[in-house]
């Protein structure tokens, strides 16, 4: 494997057990190493897009509009203004002359046309170097509209990901503050970084309504610009640890003193330990909510531990490889496998911080592979050298999987089915137990080896005819 | 245009919704990955090639493996050569390329970093490196869409590998965007009349490959850089696209050969349908001096059976088709010659020779001339289609919201299809694919009128 190893990459690799946990991250993708990580306008995109009642206006030139089109789930429950892909579709003399005019032309037409609640207009690569003053065009045609119409500093070139979700906490901070919040009772919470791709945050919302807690604000999936105005109301936030929002609970805090916790909803002891969390907050206020938690997940488990024994007796001893967006969620994942009865054989993720890594080593098994911003020759060897079973990513990393006759899991922004609360945990143990048991991988030539003699070898000596 | 054709991009009409385009380098990466050992590299920031890679995979199910300079902060104010250079040899160190690809994107266009300069020290500093060839093509969005951006990296890779030294046998073919099914039928056309082509690009094997032992870093399969310099001694060159500039040196591949090494150019619309079909295989019989085989007579003659058998399912029937502009120029001239109306033409494109093209290739067979629109996007269709209660939609996966909304048939073709299964393996061309189109349209017609039906019909 270390032939496929870039010299400068070394560091962002580390193998459990062999030596003391070093590892560096959040670098610079190498020039030339296809790197699987996106851009700042990525991250801004992700976090802010699934707000379903506002205007979404990418301004650049087509690609960077056309290619995040309705590319991830976020459903919402009513408008689904979120689901078009709007651009500037910067032309040549645009470029030249500068974008203003036409950026305040296409929002004030697409205001008019839609009718949204507010308006994020994000910038591209291309805008930080022309210059563009957005502020200047938001404000006036938030002035003329009224609406709020928020720029979104999202230039692809000024990081990765994780400025973006920085931009996108920092513009969603904007509108906070400015919705009436008296009708918000003293049991009420938002929930944070969670993006409702399959229907998720229904689930989780549900957990909590059942606990007798109001949800203000789903931020940001099925979210809308009022919710987010108001839920400065809000008693409490519980942030899902993906990090994307991790900034505006901060923000959040120094301003508004409202307190965070931090959450999973992957996996079962962690979908347990969210929900007791919030439980163990409002103890003061509701001094039932904690048994009333308790028997909720005993309900919950007593439907799902019986379906998972039945998986799990094939899928003992399996191994798995894991690579994500952010770290946090391989945590849960590696907890999730365990009560299948497999392992993690490889850790990583585009965006991890020094912090998360030390965690991620730590709850892994020694010899597992943990990599920062990995690309498809160094996941492609690593996924041989393990012989892993599964292989757990998004769209970029499934063909990689498919091409060395693995199981694949989506566990990103494309996902489709629901894989949080405890009806997740079935339907991703489901999936796992789909992929990794079917038929398929005996016959792959990895696995199988050559069958046909076309073009090989091994065809008899003498032939019978 | 006829007068209520749709509304053009004004002055006062800024904002693209749901664009019926692509940028200008994904067009561009398509080609280096169909040329064999080939790597496409975006000299750009790293989101524009995730994004792409992405884009890609979801329509073709493979490895996509597009390098970035993954240019930050500092190398877009002070130019982002060095780190050219830098990826440039980071891909040379691990993918053992036979070909890199190097296409600009708005950002190193905008900032002005002089790519040839750039590549012409690269290739100074490091000549006592053994260097694959480095091909390099302007793709600024900003002016263009994917498909131009496709044809000018096939008209990059010719002009800058091609060479005129030797005659060779194997003419050229320059099918256009087409699917990796497409490619491998037209490999068996040629052979059949006894050709042996150079297809470029050819990412048949590239973009559809087998289950494999060992992942390759490199897909195998592509045109063979060999023959892509051999491409100046060939006896002809067939280019496919209606909308494609007039032949010349500063338009097109095929152009280019022509004048400068001399090779015949036969400029063809893309063989969709029985009379571009018919064209194709006029001018294959003409290069190769040989009748057609028996076996494409066969597929000529039962596709016409089939128009008869299926003519009333679809005579009449309104249809609306989109994407790229070669394309649908070819689907449209197809379904008039079925029988079929198209009512709405539509093209994210802006070549401005659409609607001479679709009027030629609806010429004699439809009542009324279609409307035309280029430039637009799926909202300009929408309103449009609304208006013009079409039974069908023909056009890429970009069209299902709408198609849902009308709740009529949307015919998936071309690229991108992200919704269902196997677009690398459509068939489009020739008379073999004019006969699966044939058969999907109609069988969408009696499936509609089934699911229409309170009855139900069994027999149809
Ligand atoms: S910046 Fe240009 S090249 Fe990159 S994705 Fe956007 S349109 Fe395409
Ligand atoms: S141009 Fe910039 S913002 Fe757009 S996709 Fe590329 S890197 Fe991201």
């Amino acid at each position: 494997m270390s032939d496929i190893i870039f010299e400068e990459r070394k560091d962002q690799i580390h193998v459990t057990g062999e030596g003391p946990f070093k590892l560096a991250c959040n670098r610079d993708s190498l020039a030339g190493a296809v790197s699987q990580r996106a851009c700042v306008f990525c991250g801004s995109r992700v976090v802010l897009y699934p707000i379903a009642d506002a205007l979404h206006l990418v301004h650049g030139p087509i690609g960077c509009a056309a290619y995040t089109w309705d590319i991830r789930g976020a459903l919402s429950s009513g408008p689904e203004l979120h689901r078009l892909s709007f651009s500037t579709d910067l032309q040549e003399k645009d470029v030249i002359f500068g974008g203003e005019k036409k950026l305040e032309a296409a929002l004030t037409e697409l205001i008019d046309r839609h009718e949204p609640k507010a308006a994020f207009v994000y910038s591209t690569c291309i805008v930080g170097i022309i210059g563009d003053d957005l502020a200047a065009v938001c404000k006036k045609v938030s002035a003329q509209k009224g609406i709020p119409v928020i720029p979104v500093q999202s230039e692809g070139f000024k990081g990765n990901k994780r400025e973006g979700y920085l931009a996108a906490c920092k513009a969603m901070f904007t509108l906070m503050g400015t919705g009436d919040t008296s009708d918000i009772p003293p049991i009420s919470l938002n929930i944070l970084g969670d993006f409702n791709l399959a229907g998720e945050i229904w689930i989780i919302r549900e957990y909590f309504e059942r606990m007798g807690i109001r949800v203000v604000a789903n931020i940001t999936g099925d979210g809308r610009v009022g919710d987010i105005a108001k839920a400065h109301g809000a008693a409490l936030n519980v942030v899902q640890c993906s990090g994307s929002t991790m900034d505006l609970a901060k923000m959040m805090r120094e301003t508004y003193g409202t307190p965070s916790v931090k959450v999973s909803y992957f996996g079962i002891e962690d979908m347990a330990e969210a929900l007791y969390t919030v439980a163990r907050f409002f103890k003061g206020l509701d001094p039932d909510m904690l048994a009333r938690t308790q028997a909720l997940v005993k309900e919950e488990l007593a439907v799902l531990y019986p379906k998972l024994a039945r998986f799990r007796q094939d899928l003992e001893g399996k191994k798995a490889a894991i690579y994500v967006g952010g770290a946090f969620k391989a945590f849960s994942l590696i907890k999730a496998f365990r009560h299948l009865g497999m392992s993690v054989v490889i850790a990583g993720s585009q965006t991890g911080t020094p912090e998360d890594y030390e965690e991620l080593a730590s709850i892994c098994d020694p010899g597992t592979i943990i990599v920062d911003d990995a690309n498809p020759l160094e996941l492609s060897a690593f996924l041989k050298e393990k012989d892993v079973d599964i292989f757990v990513g998004g769209v970029k990393e499934r063909p990689i999987a498919y091409k060395l006759g693995v199981g694949f899991c989506d566990h990103n922004h494309e996902r489709k089915e629901a894989l949080e609360g405890f009806v997740g945990m079935y339907n991703f143990a489901l999936e796992v137990h789909r992929t990794v048991m079917s038929p398929v991988w005996r016959f792959v030539p990895r696995r199988a080896g050559k069958t046909l003699a076309a073009g090989i070898s091994d065809l008899p000596k003498e032939c019978s005819i | 245009m006829s007068a209520t054709a749709v509304k053009p991009k004004t002055e006062s009409f800024v904002s693209t919704t749901n664009a019926c385009k692509l940028c200008k380098p994904l067009g561009a990466t398509l080609v280096f990955k169909g040329i064999e050992g080939g790597v496409p590299y975006l000299h750009g920031s790293q989101g524009c090639a995730t994004y792409m890679r992405r884009y890609i995979i979801s329509h073709f199910r493979e490895p996509m493996d597009i390098a970035s300079s993954s240019l930050g902060e500092k190398q877009a104010i002070y130019g982002g050569g060095p780190n050219l250079k830098k990826g440039l040899l980071t891909v040379m160190d691990k993918y053992e390329a036979g070909m890199i690809g190097v296409a600009t994107t708005c950002l190193t266009e905008t900032i002005g970093d002089d790519v040839p300069g750039i590549l012409k020290e690269f290739r100074k500093e490091f000549s006592d490196l053994d260097m694959a060839p480095v091909v390099n093509v302007a793709t600024p969005s900003f002016s263009g869409t994917h498909m131009e951006g496709f044809t000018a990296a096939v008209r990059a890779v010719v002009d800058q590998l091609a060479t005129g030294h030797a005659a060779t046998k194997a003419v050229n073919c320059f099918p256009g965007f087409v699917s990796c099914e497409d490619i491998r039928h037209l490999k068996d056309v040629f052979d059949g009349f006894g050709l042996s082509a150079t297809i470029l690009p050819d990412y048949s094997e590239t973009l559809d490959g087998p289950a494999v032992d060992e992942y390759e870093k490199i897909t195998s399969g592509g045109t063979p850089v060999a023959d892509i310099k051999a491409m100046g001694g060939a006896p002809a060159s067939f280019e496919f696209g209606a909308t494609l500039s007039d032949p010349g040196e500063a338009a097109t591949a095929g152009g280019l050969l022509q004048s400068r090494f001399g090779v015949a150019l036969h400029r063809l619309g893309l063989p969709i349908g029985l009379r571009q079909s018919d064209e194709f295989f006029k001018s294959l019989e003409a290069v190769s001096c040989m009748p057609t085989p028996r076996r494409h007579a066969l597929e000529r003659g039962r596709l016409l059976d089939a128009f008869v058998d299926g003519h009333k399912y679809v005579s009449q029937k309104r249809c609306v088709i989109y994407g790229e502009e070669d394309l649908i120029v070819g689907l449209t001239s197809f379904m008039a010659e079925i029988g079929v109306v198209p009512v709405l033409v539509a093209g994210g494109g802006k070549s401005g020779r659409l609607e001479k093209a679709v009027h030629a290739a609806c010429e004699g067979l439809v009542p009324e001339m279609p409307e035309v629109a280029d430039g637009v996007d799926f909202y300009d269709i929408a309103d449009r289609a609304r208006e013009l209660a079409p039974d069908f939609f023909l056009g890429h996966s970009k069209g299902y919201r709408l198609a849902r909304e009308l709740s009529i048939p949307l015919i998936r073709v071309g690229f991108p299809i992200h919704d269902r299964f196997g677009g690398q393996r459509v068939r489009h061309l020739c008379y073999l694919g004019a006969q699966e189109l044939l058969d999907r349209v109609v069988n969408a017609m009696i499936e509609k009128k089934q699911t229409d039906s309170d009855i139900g019909y069994g027999y149809i």
